[in-house]
């Protein structure tokens, strides 16, 4: 049961932070909010027993992509009025 | 236009949502991955072929060691292709940006990037080294290895991180991570078995069939973090200043 009501509390935070990784206006904070949307994935992975896999979620996914994303968002051109 | 675009989207998710109650459930033992031949041969037969106890490792790194090797050329390719894109357009935006401002880097951050990047890197050495035994590799060694480096261009500038690991020694030590694992699948070769056939490898190592599959994998897998870890590097090094590498973010 315990582990039930941990899946859905991450699973409900994982719609939450994907909404809100669309829904934010600063690309910034996208890249952020992406970020802990590959961390919850990474929960997700260890709790299912894919360690393996949640090891690469969290190095490459959490990790490396955000600061790409960031590193990126830094060069572009922001000619948003809003 | 955007209800337009609902609509589809919605569809969509409705027919996944529908798609996921015929999934098996997790842990079943009848579901079609668990009561597959394949799987239950490599649960059983790993322990026995290679002595690796991580049998994730052990089917990445031999069992289909060939997909794993262009895996590791792939994230090459991907490396050589930005630096292709942005290398060149480097000098010709060189004169873009002349509201730069030279921002000394942050006494607390540089501080705490110098306790904490020997902690990251020995860490990823033990994530490569033990990724045959604990969850862990190659892969994830080296993006823990490249993170460290890139803390470095984060904290400081990126001249500081590139005088460390310039583009050119990147570049070398990508190639020479490919050039270490098909060097192993060529030597196993040589010695009499197929491309990437580990276990030929004990006519040159004093151990058993199965520990020389157990020590290849280790090789192979260093030679995985020597490509990650120089590609990462170089990845964020070009897109963080548009190929220009100079200052940094």
């Amino acid at each position: 049961m315990g582990l039930e009501l941990f899946n859905t509390f991450i699973l409900l935070l994982l719609v939450v932070s994907a909404l809100a990784a669309l829904r934010v206006r600063d690309l910034v904070t996208a890249a952020a909010i992406f970020g802990v949307y590959s961390f919850l994935m990474c929960l997700l992975w260890a709790e299912m027993g894919a360690v393996d896999v949640a090891f690469t979620e969290a190095t490459v996914g959490a990790g490396i992509s955000t600061v790409v994303l960031v590193a990126t968002i830094f060069n572009l051109k922001r000619k948003s009025n809003d | 236009m955007k209800f337009v675009s609902m609509l589809p989207v919605v569809a969509v998710g409705g027919i996944l949502l529908l798609a996921a109650k015929d999934f098996p459930a997790w842990g079943d033992p009848q579901s079609p991955a668990s009561s597959s031949p394949v799987s239950s041969h490599f649960i059983g037969s790993t322990g026995v072929d290679t002595e690796v106890p991580n049998m994730v490792t052990a089917v990445l790194a031999d069992y289909r060691g060939f997909d794993t090797m262009f895996e590791t050329v792939v994230v090459f390719i991907a490396g050589i292709a930005v630096l292709a894109i942005l290398g060149g357009a480097g000098k010709r935006r060189a004169s873009k940006r002349v509201h730069e401002v030279e921002a000394e880097p942050d006494l607390i951050v540089t501080n705490t990037a110098r306790l904490i990047v020997p902690v990251i890197q020995i860490f990823a050495f033990y994530v490569l080294a033990h990724g045959h035994v604990s969850p862990g590799g190659g892969f994830q060694g080296g993006v823990v290895m490249g993170a460290s480096f890139i803390l470095i261009g984060l904290s400081w500038d990126l001249e500081t991180a590139l005088a460390r690991f310039s583009i050119q020694r990147c570049m070398a030590v990508a190639a020479g991570g490919i050039v270490i694992y098909g060097g192993i699948g060529l030597l196993s070769m040589f010695l009499g078995g197929e491309f990437l056939d580990y276990a030929e490898l004990e006519s040159i190592l004093p151990v058993s069939r199965e520990m020389a599959r157990y020590h290849a994998m280790l090789g192979v897998e260093i030679g995985v973090g020597f490509t990650v870890t120089a590609i990462m590097f170089a990845l964020y090094a070009n897109l963080s200043t548009a190929g220009r590498l100079k200052g940094g973010l």
